[in-house]
């Protein structure tokens, strides 16, 4: 069972899925949808490690561990963006990322 | 490697069948008279009114956001539990640090009233 | 199940980590509880002396080199005299927010023991010797400073400073971890010396190599973008301009620092065998960097976001030292850089800090008009930080731009080094423009407010230290070059 799907399957899953992410960060004008596609990004990640230590013989247990880390960061990431989104969107009334643009670039 | 992915497919055929046929059947069995009251979105219930995006209170936001980091760092205590056997007192001493962060932050949510609904 | 060797834990090599961490949970804690509102400047001093508590205990450390936690942390000198120049940063950021907090009417005591968690990621970026602790000294230094960047709260251009920054930060950490996964995918570790091993000891094939440069390659971008070298440096003006200006100067130097320390780790231990590919890439984006900082700077008539252009040209100077790190003169360039850039550039945003009224922005160059008329110490202090960050003998600037550029021609680069000083050519145009216009030019609008105490002791103490490193760089030169012994060997 262990090679029933072979790694190179698991990893362009993984790719296709950091692309959507990466697009969706991109092209989303909704706040709320970059940090979405984002969350996309770093959870393809966890796919390659996961299938990275599953492929590879079980003593490389960094591919778990190293998965559990990224989750716990995403989700203090993701908190602290959407503590952000909320303090932005009490003055601007919008989380259009377009429409917030005090800051000459 | 076949066989195992025909039984997957066997499943999601089944399963998506089995809510499909009837369905299917009910369409073609059932009479259709239909009134205004029968097409109304809530036969019994209010129609919503104005727009669904009300602005919560923002103690939602603030639980939701103390929700979403306190369940997440759980997850560093599921190896410590999976190798509870093994990792003796220095796991239990590195556990009891690790909760020990988690409180503080408790804490602080607790102190600048961020559990409390006004 | 089998007995788990849990690897021994020197919690001595990490101990001025420790304190700070530890410092700044208590203090987060003892704010929130005991120090009523409106006295919060204790905290602050709270948080000064932890800083230097945390630079206390390292002393005994000197000298020392090992590695504890598996091998996934490490100390040796060059991490240790990094820990001291980030300390510094931290205390002389610090300093100079003490007051400006409740001028602005942002003072909130969680300020301090942010900085002290940012500080904490930087010392863990020059400690990390794995893969995993880079990532986490990357985001605990950026998410505190996401945080600290909107600390300006309701100030809109804060907020949107600290929006921007947060979702292009969590953009490069995905990069960063996908290239860390491809890295583990190709060499089956973390850790940078088996990687380092790995790659050296056996012929990788085609599909580990692709894969290991694939993740290099990204790495590598995370990298650019937390060090803000070109093309990643388009957050910086902007970022920089929105955030609190202690804020800013605490990140022009503090992300420098740390994210390049954790790069010159990186290329020399894990990726020394790949020379032949990120060097010609690294040499590009670093020319690429100090001609795009230096001619944005000079458009700009904002001094704010003139030093923040600033700051991208000298990341380019300090991967000057970065890329010939194999050499005994290259972290100590970098060292020394980082150092003395500290100083200036805090310098110069302090005295930025004192010419800011209430609510309103005073950093138009026109702002600066005759600033010796108003106040002369004051305008004297920015020139000789004008003078270092143009690298204009005797400051220290000179002696560090000196020493990066020899360090670069020597380690093979010699066409780096030329873009380099063209460069500073350039460079010393918009930073004698402030000057000429403080000392020649007539005074406009009313004299600057008084200088405050925090604010005096961070300008004399950076001035000072600028003026004194310049004329005798001796100990200075020493000390790095202890520094750099355990890294080069």
């Amino acid at each position: 069972m262990l090679n029933a799907v072979p790694l190179p399957a698991v990893l362009t899953l993984a790719a296709a899925l950091f692309c959507i992410g990466l697009f969706g960060a991109l092209s989303r004008r909704n706040l709320i949808g970059v940090l979405m596609g984002v969350e996309l990004m770093l959870n393809a990640v966890n796919i390659n490690l996961v299938a990275f230590w599953r492929y590879f013989e079980a003593r490389y247990i960094t591919g778990q561990t190293f998965a559990i880390f990224i989750i716990a960061v995403a989700a203090a990431e993701a908190a602290v963006g959407l503590a952000m989104v909320i303090a932005v969107y009490r003055h601007y009334v919008t989380v259009q990322a377009d429409e917030i643009d005090r800051l000459r670039g | 490697m076949l066989a195992n992915y025909a039984i997957v497919g066997i499943f999601l055929v089944a399963a998506i069948s089995f809510p499909l046929i009837p369905l299917v059947l009910a369409f073609f069995l059932r009479p259709k008279r239909p009134t205004p009251l029968k097409t109304s979105t809530y036969e019994c219930g209010l129609e919503a009114i104005g727009d669904v995006h009300v602005q919560f209170k923002v103690q939602y936001y603030l639980y939701a956001l103390a929700f979403v980091i306190f369940d997440i760092e759980v997850i560093f205590l599921y190896p410590w539990a999976v190798a509870f056997q093994v990792v003796g007192l220095y796991g239990l001493i590195a556990a009891t640090i690790f909760l020990l962060m988690l409180f503080a932050g408790l804490l602080y949510e607790w102190r600048k009233g961020a559990l409390e609904w006004v | 199940m089998d007995a788990l060797t849990i690897p021994p834990v020197d919690l001595g090599l990490i101990a001025p980590l420790l304190v700070v961490v530890t410092w700044a949970t208590g203090l987060l804690l003892v704010d929130t509880f005991f120090i009523p509102v409106g006295r919060k400047k204790l905290t602050g001093y709270l948080a000064i002396a932890g800083l230097v508590v945390a630079g206390l205990v390292g002393l005994p450390l000197w000298g020392v080199s090992g590695s504890t936690f598996g091998g996934m942390v490490r100390l040796d000198p060059f991490a240790l005299t990094l820990t001291w120049v980030f300390l510094l940063i931290g205390i002389l950021s610090i300093t100079m927010s003490l007051d400006y907090l409740p001028r602005q009417d942002i003072e909130q005591g969680e300020y301090y023991p942010l900085i002290m968690f940012a500080v904490s990621g930087m010392i863990l970026l020059a400690q990390g010797a794995d893969l995993i602790v880079l990532f986490l000294g990357i985001e605990t230094l950026s998410i505190t400073l996401y945080i600290l960047t909107g600390f300006a709260y309701p100030r809109l251009t804060s907020e949107e400073a600290a929006m921007k920054y947060l979702v292009l930060g969590a953009f490069a950490a995905g990069f960063f971890v996908y290239g860390i996964a491809l890295i583990f995918g190709a060499t089956g570790s973390t850790r940078l010396s088996e990687i380092g091993a790995y790659a050296a000891d056996r012929d990788l094939g085609d599909t580990n190599l692709t894969l290991l440069l694939g993740g290099a390659a990204m790495v590598l971008i995370a990298f650019s973008f937390k060090a803000a070298l070109a093309p990643f440096h388009m957050w910086i003006p902007d970022v920089y301009q929105g955030s609190p200006t202690p804020v800013a100067a605490f990140m022009s130097v503090g992300t420098k620092g740390g994210a390049l320390a954790a790069l010159v780790r990186l290329l020399f231990e894990a990726l020394p065998t790949l020379n032949a590919y990120w060097l010609p890439v690294l040499a590009g984006l670093t020319a690429l960097t100090m001609v795009v900082g230096n001619l944005g700077a000079i458009a700009q008539m904002d001094v704010k976001r003139m030093l923040a252009y600033s700051s991208i040209g000298h990341a380019g100077y300090v991967m000057l030292g970065v890329m010939v790190a194999g050499e005994q003169r290259g972290p100590e360039a970098f060292i020394f850089y980082i150092l003395v850039y500290a100083l200036s550039n805090l310098g110069a945003f302090a005295v930025l800090i004192a010419l800011e009224h209430q609510g309103e922005e005073a950093w138009q160059l026109d702002d600066f008009a005759g600033l010796y008329q108003r106040q002369p110490l004051l305008a004297v202090a920015m020139a000789i930080f004008m003078f270092s960050l143009a690298g204009v003998p005797p400051t220290a600037g000179f002696m560090a731009k000196f020493y990066a550029l020899t360090a670069a021609w020597e380690g093979g680069l010699p066409w780096l080094a030329l873009v380099g000083v063209l460069t500073s050519a350039i460079a010393a145009f918009f930073y004698l423009r402030v000057i000429i216009r403080m000392f020649m030019t007539e005074p406009e609008g009313e004299p600057a407010p008084e200088l405050n105490r925090g604010l005096t002791i961070d300008i004399v103490v950076a001035a000072a230290g600028t003026i004194i490193i310049g004329l005798i760089p001796a100990p200075i030169f020493a000390l790095v070059e202890r520094s750099a012994v355990a890294l080069g060997g």
